[in-house]
């Protein structure tokens, strides 16, 4: 028997990324920083150590040439992980991740397989300002033919990551510097949970359900889920039942969970630290949307995002515009104040 | 355009001002992020205190930018890195609204929408950027601007070694070359790209011999000398603004501080620091002007003094400047 210990979401990331390392010899990291500095929020801290410099790659700033380079060593045998240092720096080298990552396995006819793992961190909250501290969830799974993983725990960060890396299609793991558990950074202590020693996979499309309700259904993901748990608590001690989903993975999604729990509670509110507009929580809307035959709405939907501008960096700009466990109370409780959606006259 | 003597007399003083900026802002970014002010358990907390954020600072790397703008107008243009602060302070940014940007506060020069990263001064003519390797494209774009309206203009792009290995340092010095653009591409060779040491990041060991590959001049700098960075940029901003095209000066710099502030700097030898500040150009400026006759002692210390109180009284504007109202995250994504 193994036993369990509280590990970061950094340290549970790494921890997964050495045992199938040790499982799989195909199995590398490249990417900037990732050695001698175990990564800049510390996802392959003590790889360097354990596996030396050939297998854990310290790359120059050439995003363009190592992802594209992990695309290539897929192709021809090898599991590499790559890991972008923040999402926001996509820009540089996006031809290779939306069209060759994202696309060669469809336009051989499914003759490549690419197991590639593009590891990043996203999110906002300490005042990094425009162009370091995007989700951008959206604009990975908007595109077909990356699979996107977005752990908001450190048990559920370890599972998944090994399922990523025996994938053999590219995932994008996008996980949230504020649950990290990283000592320079303030966190959700909520992210830091027991990890089982043994190696073990969580199954993508599989949301987990935080908390049960019966009068609305919070959908959400990585750092904002613990936002939402906070907010469902102050709700509950006003009576009103929050249920909590953690989408976990956007692609494959968990629709199946979204509608089980909206046709019991009757109301939606999608929580997400993307951009409004174009992105999940209209994704998860048009779900409900497009299903109303079978679930019975009690208020109209509401979202709650990023009001589609840049993440600005002063902190009460910066405040006002990710949501917080207050805008989220505030959106539930307008939400069940809302009027029932009536059905049109026949 | 200043006389050689003046020149010298100038970068001298804004080396100081520029030292005393940084060291002030090490203290002042340290404020409200450390135990027990913050969460349980943390040693540090980069999202608290008055300047929160990534901090990256330049201290030892003044030669750079006061060599350089030395040789600019107002109307020639500076596109800067992650790491900022020498190089508006020596365009000639204005001291209070830049720091007040850092605080976050409506009267930054970005209404507190941009940090410190993101100083963008239109009058100057100065911007810069979090991302590496983004300063050259648009540097590129002012000197075709230049060109077009028939204007003397220059432009410079600041980056780092590491950038020297990204795309788009590449196709920028191809593009200048070709269009034969009045800029002056300028390396600011720290050795450290974050942890990574130069050796592991390129197989060769000057990034000027690569202005070759593209059909231009390349200089190399090789002490962090202020003079010496002076009388290259002084060739290359002559050559840009006479319509000679491009060149690329490499400076080998020293970065003082860590990547960023906070940063435990595991990768750098202990005794590395110390060795480069054995080194520091602005004592080494000042005994050249004495030696020269061009500064005496009570001239430093009124120098200085002048410096200081300039920094000092940015950092009284910032503190006390007022936050912008929450709603106001909503205007400015288009004009």
């Amino acid at each position: 028997m193994s036993e369990s210990r509280t590990l970061t979401m950094a340290q549970a990331i790494s921890e997964a990324i050495a045992q199938e390392m040790e499982r799989d010899p195909s199995v590398f990291v490249m990417g900037e920083d990732i050695g001698r500095y175990g990564g800049i929020f510390g996802a392959t801290a003590g790889l360097l150590d354990r596996f030396g410099p050939e297998r854990i790659m310290d790359t120059p700033i050439s995003e363009t040439a190592f992802i594209g380079a992990a695309t290539g060593a897929a192709a021809t045998g090898m599991r590499p992980i790559a890991e972008l240092m923040f999402v926001d720096f996509f820009g540089v080298c996006m031809d290779q991740i939306y069209n060759h990552l994202a696309k060669n396995t469809y336009m051989a006819g499914g003759n490549i397989r690419l197991p590639v793992v593009l590891m990043t961190a996203v999110g906002g909250g300490y005042n990094d300002a425009a162009q370091h501290s995007q989700c951008l969830f959206g604009t990975f799974a908007h595109l077909p033919g990356l699979k996107v993983v977005v752990p908001s725990n450190a048990h559920d960060a370890k599972g998944l990551m090994i399922e990523s890396i025996r994938d053999d299609n590219p995932v994008m793991f996008m996980f949230h510097k504020g649950i990290m558990g990283l000592p320079w950074m303030a966190y959700f202590e909520g992210s830091t949970t027991e990890v089982p020693q043994e190696p073990y996979t969580i199954p993508f499309g599989q949301a987990r359900v935080v908390r049960q309700g019966a009068d609305l259904t919070i959908v959400t993901l990585s750092q904002m889920v613990h936002k939402a748990a906070l907010a469902a608590a102050e709700l509950g001690r006003e009576g009103i039942e929050a249920e909590v989903i953690d989408l976990r993975t956007l692609v494959p999604l968990d629709r199946q969970a979204v509608l089980e729990s909206v046709a019991k509670t009757g109301r939606l509110l999608v929580v997400d630290e993307d951009y409004l507009s174009f992105g999940l929580t209209g994704e998860i809307a048009a779900i409900v949307a497009e299903n109303l035959d079978t679930v019975q709405l009690r208020a109209p939907v509401r979202r709650l995002a990023v009001p589609d501008v840049p993440i600005p960096y002063s902190r009460p700009l910066e405040r006002f515009v990710i949501p917080q466990v207050e805008s989220i109370v505030e959106a539930a409780r307008e939400l069940c104040r809302a009027r029932s959606v009536q059905a049109m006259p026949a | 355009m200043r006389e050689r003597n003046e020149s010298l007399l100038w970068m001298y003083e804004k080396m100081v001002e520029i030292r005393y900026y940084e060291e002030t802002m090490v203290n002042v970014y340290l404020e409200g992020k450390l135990p027990p002010k913050i969460q349980k358990g943390l040693a540090f907390d980069i999202g608290s205190g008055p300047v929160p954020g990534e901090m990256h600072l330049a201290a030892g790397q003044e030669p750079v930018a006061v060599g350089v703008c030395a040789h600019l107008k107002k109307e020639d243009t500076v596109v800067g890195t992650h790491r900022p602060h020498h190089f508006a302070i020596a365009k000639g940014v204005p001291l209070d609204r830049m720091t007040a940007e850092m605080f976050g506060k409506a009267a930054g020069l970005g209404k507190g929408k941009g940090g410190h990263m993101h100083l963008f001064d239109p009058e100057h003519r100065f911007s810069c950027s979090g991302i590496i390797g983004a300063s050259l494209p648009p540097a590129c774009g002012a000197a075709l601007a230049a060109k077009k309206l028939g204007r003397d203009w220059v432009a410079v792009a600041f980056f780092g070694e590491g950038a020297a290995n990204q795309g788009s340092f590449h196709e920028s010095l191809n593009l200048a070359a070709l269009w034969k653009l009045p800029v002056v591409f300028v390396c600011e060779d720290n050795y450290w790209a974050i942890s990574v040491p130069k050796p592991a990041a390129a197989s060769i060991e000057k990034i000027s011999d690569r202005a070759s590959a593209y059909g231009m001049p390349g200089v190399h700098v090789p002490n962090n000398d202020a003079v010496e960075v002076w009388e290259a940029a002084g060739a290359a901003v002559e050559r840009a603004r006479g319509g000679g095209g491009p060149t690329l000066i490499e400076v080998r710099t020293d970065r003082y501080l860590g990547h960023f502030q906070g940063d435990a700097e595991v990768y750098r030898p202990k005794d590395e620091v110390a060795k480069l500040r054995a080194n520091d150009p602005i004592p080494r400026l000042a005994a050249q002007l004495q030696a020269q006759k061009l500064l005496d002692d009570a001239q430093r210390t009124a120098v200085e003094a002048r410096a200081r109180a300039r920094v000092d009284e940015a950092y009284a504007f910032a503190r006390s400047a007022a936050y912008p109202a929450a709603a106001d995250a909503l205007a400015d994504v288009f004009v």
